[in-house]
C-alpha cells in the first residue's frame, strides 16, 4: 500500500553567509567557509537544499586559559601558551577549517591587554594560519567597543566573523565591520524576538542580513539546551515560513558551555568528551549552522557525524 | 486527529430524525465533537461513519505498554512535532542489546552494568527502560539466555529473534512480564502473528519503507493485532530521520491509522560516540525506543539528560520548593546563600555548595521557576520577594549573622535590598562555579 508522503512546502531561506576571503577577493585564506542556505529543516533534505553543512570551529585563546578543566586543556599541552602554536597544531595535526579566536587576555580581569596589542595579534594570526578565522571579543562591553574595531581593522579584508553584537551594544562594532568588509555575530539571551530586533536594528546600519550570523546562547547538554533547542527551532520554522529577519545561521558555543558542565569533569574524561560530542549533535538537529568547539577528539566525531548526515 | 463538529456532520445521516435526543444531526454532532455524548446515541449511523468516528476518537499514536511493575514502560500517544507547541510526552525508551552467543559471566556482567544504570539530575531519576536478547544460536541458547536475563534485571524485555521456535520458548517463560516481540515482517506474518496474539504480547512490525510498514500493520490489524511498535529497515541517518518525521506527521496531521504507532530504531555502531551521536539525533527526532549496545555511563548518563532535556515541559519550567535548604552540618553562623527556584539554577548552586565542602544555607526564592536574570527581569527577584521570603521562611531563626550572599549577577540591587531586608549583602560570584572559591574565602568572622 503507497503511504501518501506529506511534504512541507517552504518559501522562505536561511541566507548564506562567507567566512574568509581568498586572495582574489581582497583576502588571504587558503579558501573560504559558507554556513547557511537551507530551505529546509535539518536533515530533511527531501523538502528543500540543504547546500551547506554545519561547520566546525577550534576554539583558542589569546592567552592559556586558566578555567579549562584539565580533561580538557591536556590534548593541547604547552600549546596553549603560545597562541600561534595552538593555532598550527589546529590547522596541521587536527586539520581545524576554521579557528575561533577568543581575546580573553584583554579582558580587565584577565590581564587587560590594550585593543593595539590585540589587532596586532590577530594580524599575526592571519599571516601564520591561512584559514577562515572567527574573533570574539570580551564580552566587557566598553573594552569590546575599543578592541573590536581595531581588530576588525587589523583583519580588514579577510572577511573574518566577530562578535558579539548584543542589544544594547552593536553600534561602534557594525560600523566597523561594515567597514572593513566582516560579518558580525549577533548574540541574543535564548530570545526570538530579541533575536530578531537585533538583526533589525544591525541591518538598518547597513550591515546586510547577509553578513549576520545569531548566536542564540545555547546552554550545555543537562543545563538549559531545550531553551535554545526550542528557539532555534522556532526561529527556523519562522525563516522558512518567509521572516526574513530571524533568517540568519546559528553560530553556537559548544565547547565552552559543554566544558562548564560538571558532568564534563570527571575522571573518565570519554564522558567530558561525550557531553560535548551530544550538546553539539542535539544543537545540529535543531540547525545550528557553525559549532564552535574546544575538544579534539569530540570535534572529529562531530565532523564524521556530520559527513555522515549529509552523505 | 480529532474531528471537527462539521467533518462529524458530514459523516450523519442528516434526516434530523431526533432519535438521539437532539434536535438535528448537526447539534449531536457538535455534542459529539465535544465528547459529550456517545456516538451509540444514533441509531441510523452507517458502518463507515462509525468505524471514522471511531478512529477519530483515538489517539493519533498509539499507547504501547511493555513490562510490568516499577519498570513499565509506555510510548506514544505523543501530539506534536515541535516541543514547543506542546511537549513531547513520554520520553523515548533506551534499551540494551545482549546477544545469546556471549558467554553467561559476560551477560551477568552486562546486565549488572544496566542495573546500575540510574542517575539523578535537577531532582528527576533518570533511567534506562529495557534490555533486548538476541539470538544467534540455537533456539535453546536463546531461552536459556532470556531466562537468565529476566532472573537478573525487573526492566522490561525485548525478544529478537527470526526464529519462531525460539520466540515461543522465550515467550513461554517471559509472557506475564509483557515483552515486546522483534519482529514481524512480511516473510513472518502469519506465524509471529499467531505468537503475539497466544502471548498477548506487543510487536515490532518490520518493513523495508513506510509502505512496507503501513501495508503490515494493515495485514496485523485485520489480524486482531494492535500493540504494535513499527520499525523502518536498516538505512543512514538522515533517511531514518525522514521516515521518523513522516510516520510522525502523517499519524499526527493526516490521522493515518497505518502509520499511528511508537517507532524504534535498532542502532548498529560499535564506536559509543558514533553510537550515542545516532541514538540522540533518534531522541530528537521522535522514536519511541532506541536500541543500542553501550552500557557505560559515560555514554548513558549523557543520552538520559539529553532525553530529559528533549522531554523537558516547555510551558512549565523545573521547579522547586522555595525553601531555606540546610546544606551539610550547618550552624547558627553558616553562610546564607540567596538564588531562585529555578530546579536548574538550584541543583547548579547546591553542586557547588557541596563541592566547597562549607556547610551552608542555600536560600530559594519563589520565582516561579525562573532563573536569575529572567526573574529580576521579570521583577520576581527583586528586593522587596527578596524580602519576603526570607522571612517567611525562617533565616532569621536559623542563623544569628545578619549576612546574605547574592548572584553577582543582580548586584545591582544590593542596596536597596540591604535597606529592606535589614542585611547585610554580599555580591557572590556571577557563574555557580565561582562559588566553591568564593566560599572558601569568605572572612570567618561571625
Ligand atoms: S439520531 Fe442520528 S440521524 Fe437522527 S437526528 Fe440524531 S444524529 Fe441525526
Amino acid at each position: 500500500m503507497a503511504v501518501q508522503l506529506m511534504q512541507e512546502m517552504w518559501q522562505g531561506e536561511i541566507s548564506t553567509v562567507t567566512i574568509g576571503a581568498v586572495k582574489e577577493e581582497g583576502g588571504s585564506r587558503a579558501y573560504s567557509i559558507k554556513i547557511g542556505g537551507e530551505q529546509s529543516l535539518p536533515c530533511l533534505f527531501k523538502e528543500g537544499a540543504i547546500p551547506n553543512k554545519p561547520e566546525i570551529a577550534f576554539e583558542i585563546w589569546d592567552i592559556a586559559p586558566n578555567d579549562w578543566p584539565s580533561e580538557l586543556s591536556k590534548e593541547y599541552g604547552h600549546a596553549l601558551n603560545d597562541p600561534f602554536l595552538w593555532a598550527e597544531k589546529c590547522v596541521k595535526e587536527y586539520k581545524a577549517r576554521s579557528l575561533c579566536v577568543r581575546l580573553q587576555g584583554a579582558h580587565p580581569d584577565s590581564g587587560d591587554k590594550g585593543p593595539g596589542e590585540e589587532a596586532a595579534f590577530i594580524r599575526q594570526l592571519l599571516d601564520k594560519v591561512n584559514v577562515p578565522l572567527i574573533i570574539l571579543g570580551t564580552g566587557d562591553d566598553t573594552k569590546d567597543n575599543l578592541l573590536l574595531p581595531a581588530c576588525s581593522e587589523a583583519a580588514k579584508g579577510e572577511r573574518c566573523l566577530i562578535g558579539s553584537a548584543v542589544q544594547d551594544n552593536y553600534k561602534t562594532i557594525a560600523v566597523s565591520l561594515l567597514a572593513d568588509g566582516h560579518n558580525i555575530i549577533a548574540e541574543s539571551p535564548i530570545d526570538i524576538n530579541i533575536a530578531k530586533q537585533l538583526n533589525i536594528l544591525i541591518s538598518d546600519m547597513g550591515l546586510p542580513l547577509e553578513r549576520i550570523v545569531i548566536n542564540p546562547t545555547i546552554g550545555a547538554l543537562g543545563y538549559g539546551l531545550e531553551y535554545a533547542y526550542s528557539i532555534m527551532e522556532r526561529a527556523r520554522l519562522a525563516a522558512l515560513s518567509g521572516d526574513k529577519t530571524v533568517a540568519s545561521p546559528f553560530v553556537c558555543f559548544v565547547g565552552q558551555e559543554a566544558w562548564r558542565a560538571k558532568e564534563a569533569k570527571v575522571e573518565d574524561s570519554r564522558q567530558g568528551v561525550m557531553w560535548e560530542v551530544l550538546t553539539a549533535t542535539a544543537l545540529i538537529q535543531a540547525g545550528a549552522d557553525l559549532l564552535v568547539m574546544r575538544h579534539p577528539l569530540a570535534i572529529e566525531k562531530v565532523n564524521k557525524y556530520i559527513d555522515k548526515l549529509c552523505s | 486527529m480529532a474531528l471537527s463538529g462539521l467533518d462529524i456532520y458530514r459523516l450523519l445521516p442528516k434526516t434530523n430524525c431526533r432519535e438521539c435526543g437532539f434536535a438535528t444531526c448537526l447539534v449531536f454532532a457538535m455534542q459529539l465533537a465535544k465528547k459529550a455524548v456517545s456516538i451509540d446515541k444514533c441509531p441510523s449511523l452507517s458502518k463507515e461513519s462509525r468505524a471514522a468516528l471511531e478512529a477519530s476518537a483515538q489517539p493519533p499514536i498509539k499507547l504501547v505498554t511493555l513490562g510490568i511493575g516499577e519498570a513499565k514502560f509506555e510510548a506514544g500517544n505523543e501530539s506534536v512535532m515541535f516541543r514547543h507547541e506542546e511537549k513531547f510526552h513520554r520520553p523515548c525508551g533506551i534499551g540494551f542489546i545482549i546477544e545469546d552467543s556471549l558467554s553467561n559471566v559476560l551477560i551477568k556482567d552486562k546486565i549488572i552494568k544496566i542495573n546500575k544504570l540510574k542517575f539523578e539530575r535537577i531532582g528527576q531519576k533518570l533511567e534506562v527502560n529495557l534490555v533486548a536478547i538476541k539470538q544467534k544460536e540455537s533456539a535453546k541458547r536463546f531461552t536459556e539466555v532470556v531466562k537468565l536475563v529476566a532472573d537478573n534485571t525487573s526492566l522490561a524485555l525485548v525478544l529478537m529473534s527470526d526464529d519462531l521456535t525460539g520466540l515461543k520458548q522465550a515467550l513461554d517463560i517471559t509472557a506475564n512480564r509483557k515483552p515486546l516481540i522483534y519482529h514481524a515482517t512480511k516473510e513472518n506474518l502469519p506465524q509471529i502473528a499467531e505468537l503475539a496474539k497466544d502471548y498477548n504480547a506487543a510487536l515490532v512490525a518490520t518493513g523495508e519503507d513506510l509502505d512496507a510498514v503501513s501495508g503490515l500493520t494493515v495485514e496485523l490489524n485485520n489480524l486482531g493485532i494492535s500493540e504494535l511498535i513499527l520499525e523502518t529497515g536498516d538505512k543512514p541517518i538522515a533517511e531514518k530521520i525522514w521516515d521518523l518525521t513522516q510516520m510522525r506527521r502523517l499519524a499526527l496531521k493526516k490521522n493515518n491509522r497505518s502509520l499511528g504507532y511508537p517507532s524504534l530504531v535498532v542502532i548498529n555502531q560499535a564506536d559509543p560516540f558514533e553510537e550515542a551521536q545516532e541514538a540522540a539525533s533518534y531522541i530528537a527526532k521522535y522514536a519511541g525506543i532506541v536500541l543500542i549496545k553501550g552500557v557505560e555511563p559515560f555514554e548513558i548518563l549523557p543520552l538520559v539528560t539529553l532525553r530529559q532535556n528533549i522531554y523537558s515541559d516547555p510551558q512549565k519550567p523545573l521547579q522547586i520548593e522555595p525553601k531555606l535548604y540546610p546544606i551539610g552540618q550547618v550552624n547558627d553562623k553558616s553562610p546564607v546563600l540567596v538564588t531562585t527556584n529555578f530546579s536548574l539554577t538550584y541543583y547548579t548552586v547546591l553542586g557547588e555548595v557541596e563541592a566547597s565542602k562549607i556547610p551552608s544555607y542555600i536560600v530559594s526564592v519563589d520565582t516561579e521557576g525562573m532563573s536569575v536574570l529572567t526573574a529580576w527581569a521579570a521583577e520576581k527577584f527583586t528586593p522587596h520577594k527578596i524580602t519576603e521570603s526570607i522571612n517567611k521562611l525562617g533565616v532569621k531563626d536559623a542563623v544569628k549573622h545578619k549576612r546574605l550572599i547574592i548572584p553577582g549577577y543582580v548586584a545591582v540591587i544590593s542596596g536597596e535590598l540591604e535597606d529592606e531586608s535589614g542585611f547585610e549583602i554580599i555580591v557572590g560570584p556571577k557563574e555557580a562555579a565561582g562559588i566553591p572559591s568564593f566560599l572558601k574565602n569568605l572572612p570567618i568572622n561571625t
